[in-house]
């Protein structure tokens, strides 16, 4: 079994809050430290915000769980201090085989765009992804950034007040309690947060068991993504096979409802299988197997008065299409900014309400995109079965079919078209991918990219255009970046940002997302873009 | 407005109904339940317009 697993990360220590003699105020704190939390609470230290994480573990996830990463979020993680280390030790893959019965019926490959600092999606065992995030935080630590994570102390319960939020914590020496000006939660699909509150979880539960298994394999299999429809191996059913670092496989077969769990995870029921599925001559080990069943569904809004819902807490999808952990790395992204102004007065708490509009919008995105392909994958009724089949048999054969296909529809960003923060696209000609509310797409610049220069804090970018070198307008300060379309000689920015346009200035969010855009400077009108995109005009 | 053709459009329709009747010949149910799937999903791609499917999927739920 894998050391990381027993490794206490962030172990129990005493904290001074335990001996104050009444409850110590935080600005913000965070429950859970999985991948979201620890997110959350990095960007923040980077903003030099205090923040304390609060977790009833001190170890990594138990198992490889979220395993895909796609290029947004990993863009983000880099703006975290993570992304590199992911993208080194990830496993990258572009070849995708779909069999049917007992045939392949085509592979594919994604051909990922060029002129990206990140890959199009990496695998990745979420341990790994939540040892660099801790790593990051000692780091941070250690730079004299605000940041603490405490090991075993288990929120009981939570009191909300008008401009505070208090917590009742158990740790191995006895309760103690806490006040934070914020509460982010990213306790997970089942939060304790979410049921103290009382608040709702509504959505469509898929009734279907699917077994994980991480196997390690000697056997020099290619790095590609295999999936089988109704396989002989597992008949009626699907399957899906993915490589991850260090020579482990994820191995996903759908059971179905009437199982025996338990028995269903017992090696010697599961090994026939795996032996089935690889072959006999194969030699392997099995590390993990879980089974799982999931669920469609979100809250109704993510933020109740001083507390903040991300991550799973806030919103569950099928494992289709990885839009578990990627989703919840953005929901991150869009609110921590916006706390931070909330927080310096620089901005009308409604600019929170922002963060519930424009993460709903994506969540609903995603549960829409995986609930379709959990159809497409375990059809619901017998003309779905024959509709699905149909598909499958004409993709051996024509090409048009391929599309159609739906094993998971993998995680792209989320626009957020129709926000109350964006401003009237007024770039003519201007490409559609880079309209209001889109995340920048990455652009190679010299030796460098696009996305680490636009950082975290509000870019005015100018291609080809005169501007000053920056204004401020009610304490928020904006950077002017100057390109010209020349410096990146792929033409890439000239593709991603200008399209018919001679010329374009973009108002750029610290989340990286386009706020408003023209062709020209323009004083009055970028001012009133920046009020916008802090909650003043709502 | 969608260009789904509800006025008469099929070249000797009669040929095609006879047709349509022989590909079904000698198949059990399922097999004629995939067949028809698979045409349905190669008509859809020739007309391939979104508006044109969906008035045509509307056209379908009436029965006369």
């Amino acid at each position: 079994m894998n050391k990381i697993f027993e490794v206490p990360l962030y172990a129990y220590e005493r904290s001074e809050d335990q001996d104050a003699p009444t409850p110590v105020r935080h600005p913000v704190v965070v429950i859970g430290a999985g991948p979201i939390g620890l997110a959350a609470a990095i960007d923040l230290a980077q903003r030099d915000v205090p923040v304390v994480v609060l977790d009833d573990n001190d170890k990594v996830s138990f198992g490889s769980r979220a395993i895909c990463f796609a290029q947004r979020p990993l863009e983000i993680l880099d703006r975290l201090g993570a992304g590199k280390a992911m993208v080194e030790k990830g496993v990258e893959w572009d070849v995708g085989k779909v069999y049917f019965d007992e045939r392949q019926v085509y592979q594919f490959d994604l051909m990922p765009e060029a002129g990206f600092q990140f890959p199009a999606f990496i695998n990745l065992q979420q341990y790994y992804f939540e040892d660099y995030l801790v790593q990051r935080a000692r780091a941070l630590q250690a730079e004299g950034k605000p940041i603490e994570i405490r090991g075993r102390n288990k929120v009981e319960a939570i009191g909300t007040h008008d401009d505070h939020v208090a917590l009742e914590i158990e740790t191995p020496e006895g309760a103690y309690t806490i006040e934070a000006d914020w509460l982010i939660a990213c306790d997970g699909a089942n939060s304790p947060t979410r049921r103290m509150l009382g608040l709702d979880f509504v959505g469509r539960v898929f009734e279907d068991n699917f077994l994980i298994a991480d196997v390690v394999m000697e056997a020099d299999f290619p790095t590609e993504r295999w999936f089988w429809f109704d396989p002989p191996f597992n008949r009626g059913q699907s399957a899906l096979l993915h490589k991850q670092p260090d020579g482990v496989w994820r191995i996903d077969l759908q059971l179905g409802w009437d199982i025996d769990k338990e028995e269903e995870k017992k090696p010697e029921n599961v090994i026939p299988r795996l032996k089935q599925m690889l072959g006999d001559d194969v030699e392997f080990e099995l590390e993990w197997v879980s089974i799982y069943t999931f669920q469609c569904r979100r809250m109704e809004k993510f933020r109740h008065g001083r507390v903040l819902f991300a991550g799973d807490s806030a919103h569950q999808v099928s494992p289709f299409g990885a839009r578990g952990a990627n989703s919840g790395v953005q929901d991150t992204d869009n609110l921590i900014w916006k706390l931070k102004l909330v927080m310096d007065g620089h901005a009308p708490e409604a600019l929170l309400d922002t963060y519930n509009a424009e993460r709903v919008h994506g969540a609903d995105e995603n549960i829409l995109n995986s609930t379709r392909s959990t159809d497409f994958i375990t059809p619901k009724s017998e003309i779905s079965r024959v509709l699905r089949d149909a598909v499958l048999d004409l993709s051996e054969r024509y090409e048009f079919a391929r599309p159609l296909v739906n094993s998971g529809r993998l995680s792209v960003p989320c626009t957020y078209d129709g926000s109350p923060l964006n401003s009237a696209d007024a770039l003519d000609g201007g490409p559609h991918r880079t309209r209001p509310g889109s995340p920048c797409p990455d652009v190679p610049l010299g030796e460098g990219f696009l996305l680490p220069l636009l950082a975290d804090r509000f870019t005015l970018l100018t291609i080809d255009a005169d501007a000053p070198d920056g204004f401020e307008e009610d304490g928020i300060p904006v950077t002017r970046l100057a390109l010209k379309s020349t410096d990146d000689t792929s033409r890439a920015l000239a593709r991603r940002y200008l399209g018919d346009a001679k010329s374009a200035v973009y108002l750029i969010r610290p989340d990286q997302h386009v706020a408003a855009r023209r062709d020209a400077w323009n004083e009055d009108l970028f001012r009133a873009a920046l009020r916008r995109a802090t909650g003043k005009e709502l | 407005m969608s260009d789904l053709i509800l006025t008469p459009n099929i070249e000797s329709h009669d040929d095609f109904y006879a047709d349509l009747l022989a590909a079904h010949e000698g198949l059990s149910k399922a097999e004629s339940d995939a067949y028809n799937a698979r045409l349905i999903l190669i008509l859809a791609n020739q007309i391939g317009e979104r508006d044109t499917l969906r008035a045509a999927l509307d056209a379908a739920k009436r029965k006369g």
